[in-house]
């Protein structure tokens, strides 16, 4: 795919992925053919609004779907071995030391009734034998290079503010330093000056580690700094997806440019904005089509009718029949 | 603001809170450990005018929204509507008049509607309520020019609406709604759109900006995000630890940022239209609880420039610019935003 290095192997790649949801009024579908490369190293960023599949996404990656959801086609591929045929048992060993994900709300995630220690510990022994006095020093270390004082070792989560908790997470998660670490809407919970303060430290992380990040959010203007490429979503589809500097500088797809569209700023000229009119829609009766097209300023008469293929245009793929040049 | 109106003078003063306190006592009920929610608070609020709240969580910007809405009653300080003290209130009827006055709108779209109701359920029982001079088709009319107020056409089939049946935006407007059935001078909005899909907000924004040109209706808006405070408010009042740090005309806030709090919050907003510079630091810490606070300014600790002065005496706000205050021991009329300065590029 474009922007990656063809001489190497992408670390993940994600073809044509399906994920359904078995509901009583028959499945619906919540990713829709998605296909993605990731390089080593590499940071993604995928943005959407709520309910266009960037979550269920993720979680198909990391095979943490459970019922009702089920990956319904498509194929992923990590490090050469295919990720969908695998069972429990091969995806334990897999986890916290190949890949790990941070989840969205670290209150939830981190057990409440464990020392940040204890949990540290679990996941480390689960993989590698390790005396207990390495144990404690690798431990200490892991918060220091998240920015905590080892001191919260002995600290129950709810001790802990949340830009520490996600933090403590992300020390977690980087244990056993994997190739792959997976974020949901990390920052989601926290206010604007920790939630910076944690980005820098995440592309401090990668910088030194060298891990690839897949890295999902609402928030397009929060990745804008950090991300290689971005992946922009919309009911269950990748609409666009190119280089972030690119698809900041010149948007190409209708929704990304009305996305752009919908957050003011701090600096500049103050502009009146017009957001997108209308409502993402019901996954389960999707638009025909495009399934933007009905709130798509510049539709014309083949955009109901037909769907759209992603289509090449400057380095980006733009699901949009303004980009088709047959 | 966005331009509506090229120059517009204030209008008369509204709303004024006199050193407006609340304390939240901690423990039981023998405990002497107080959480300071908010201290000493003078804000005002003219007619026709937007004011935005903001700061991080636990700054005390909803406690100020709550009391002002008399959910909570102040530890300390009054609240003056049109001169008369709020806290004096005392028959029903005048308690129902003033809330009628300045009513709420709160930030979950989903919480905050019955869902076995129909949307024209809370909108008419608060016309019963506030607007006994209509008829019974009176009302069934004045119903459906709010909801065509608000942007929800056509307004008959929106009041037969369950809640279920509409989208977080199109929610957000029937609280909005709601709010307007009672004939209101102010409206309190905390965090109105911070749980709304990203296309959708502007257009709620938007809505506040139209309600106030077209009903003359005041807000204070009550936010974290300081980008969208400048799209629509006039005056920006900025919270650090229950206090307030720095206000003033918003474009001059932002262009003149004076505390070095606002400064910090400033430099932090994610900005794709920025130049790919970031802090070579992300040693940021958070802000303190503020249980029984000795004397002293409670952002020294993370304050680059504090000097001795600030953990001796707290900073009372001082005009440092026209109609533009900061509560800061070091702030002068020449401080220019020194965060802004020794950034590296990371690319």
């Amino acid at each position: 795919m474009i922007a990656t290095s063809p001489t190497t192997r992408p670390l993940l790649q994600v073809k044509d992925l399906c994920v359904d949801y078995l509901t009583d009024r028959g499945p619906v579908r919540a990713v829709d053919r998605v296909s993605l490369d990731l390089a080593k190293g590499e940071f993604l960023g995928i943005v959407g609004e709520s309910g266009c599949g960037k979550s269920t996404l993720l979680f198909a990656i990391a095979r943490l779907l459970s019922a009702p959801a089920e990956i319904s086609a498509g194929e992923i591929w990590f490090d050469g071995r295919d990720m969908i045929s695998m069972d429990e048992d091969e995806l334990r060993h897999l986890r916290w030391s190949d890949y790990s994900v941070v989840m969205q709300s670290a209150m939830n995630a981190l057990n409440p009734v464990m020392t940040v220690a204890e949990q540290l510990a679990d996941a480390i022994r689960a993989h590698v034998r390790m005396p207990e006095r390495k144990l404690r020093a690798r431990s200490e270390e892991l918060l220091k290079v998240v920015g905590i004082d080892p001191v919260h070792l002995r600290s129950y989560p709810h001790q802990l503010s949340g830009g520490m908790r996600q933090r403590a997470m992300i020390a977690m998660a980087l244990a056993l330093t994997p190739d792959l670490v997976i974020m949901d809407e990390p920052t989601s919970a926290l206010d604007v000056v920790a939630q910076r303060s944690l980005m820098l430290k995440i592309k401090q992380l990668q910088r030194e580690f060298g891990f690839a990040t897949i890295f999902v959010t609402h928030d397009m203007s929060l990745v804008s700094h950090f991300s290689d490429r971005l992946a922009v979503m919309y009911a269950g589809q990748v609409v666009e997806i190119g280089e972030t500097r690119q698809v900041f500088a010149e948007p190409k797809h209708p929704y990304t440019v009305g996305l752009m569209r919908s957050f003011p700023s701090i600096r500049g000229a103050l502009q009146p904005l017009a957001g997108i009119p209308g409502s993402p829609p019901d996954l389960a009766r999707p638009p025909s089509g495009c399934r933007f097209h009905p709130r798509c300023p510049q539709k014309f008469a083949r955009c109901p009718g037909e769907e759209p293929d992603l289509y090449a245009r400057d380095q980006a793929l733009v699901r949009c029949f303004l980009f088709d040049d047959r | 603001m966005i331009a509506d109106l090229p120059t517009r003078e204030p209008g008369q003063e509204l709303l004024r809170t006199v050193g407006l306190t609340k304390h939240f006592r901690l423990g039981g009920f023998l405990s002497t450990r107080y959480l300071h929610g908010v201290d000493d608070i003078d804000l005002v609020i003219h007619e026709d005018e937007i004011v935005a709240l903001v700061g991080e969580s636990g700054s005390g910007k909803s406690t100020i929204a709550r009391l002002i809405a008399r959910v909570y009653r102040p530890t300390g300080g009054d609240i003056l509507h049109h001169g008369r003290s709020v806290n004096r209130l005392q028959s029903r009827r005048e308690v129902l008049e003033y809330r009628g006055r300045v009513p709420m709108v709160f930030q979950d779209p989903y919480g905050s509607l019955s869902p076995v109701y129909r949307v024209s359920h809370g909108i008419m029982r608060a016309l019963k309520l506030h607007r006994t001079d209509l008829s019974k088709r009176g009302r069934q009319e004045e119903a459906e020019r709010l909801l065509e107020a608000v942007g929800l056409v056509p307004a008959r089939d929106f009041l037969g609406k369950y809640p279920y049946q509409l989208s977080g935006g199109q929610r957000q407007r029937i609280g909005f709604a709601q709010a307007l059935a009672c004939r209101p001078e102010l409206i309190l909005a905390d965090e109105p759109v911070s749980m709304l899909d990203v296309s959708v907000r502007i257009g709620v924004l938007n809505l506040m900006a139209s309600l106030r040109r077209r009903e003359r209706i005041s807000f204070l808006y009550i936010t974290h995000d300081i980008a969208s405070a400048r799209y629509v408010a006039d005056r920006l009042v900025v919270m650090y630890a229950g206090q307030v740090a720095e206000s003033g005309p918003v474009e001059d806030v932002l262009a003149h940022p004076k505390h070095p709090y606002t400064q910090l919050l400033l430099s932090a907003v994610p900005d794709p239209r920025a130049p790919i510079s970031l802090p070579s630091t992300s040693e940021v810490q958070e802000p303190p609880r503020v249980v029984n606070p000795a004397e002293g300014c409670r952002f020294r600790a993370r304050c680059p420039y504090a000097i001795e002065q600030c953990s001796r005496v707290t900073p009372r706000l001082r005009q440092l610019r026209p109609d533009h205050l900061a509560a800061c021991h070091v702030a002068t009329n020449e401080l220019e935003p020194a965060y802004m300065e020794g950034r590296e590029s990371l690319r």
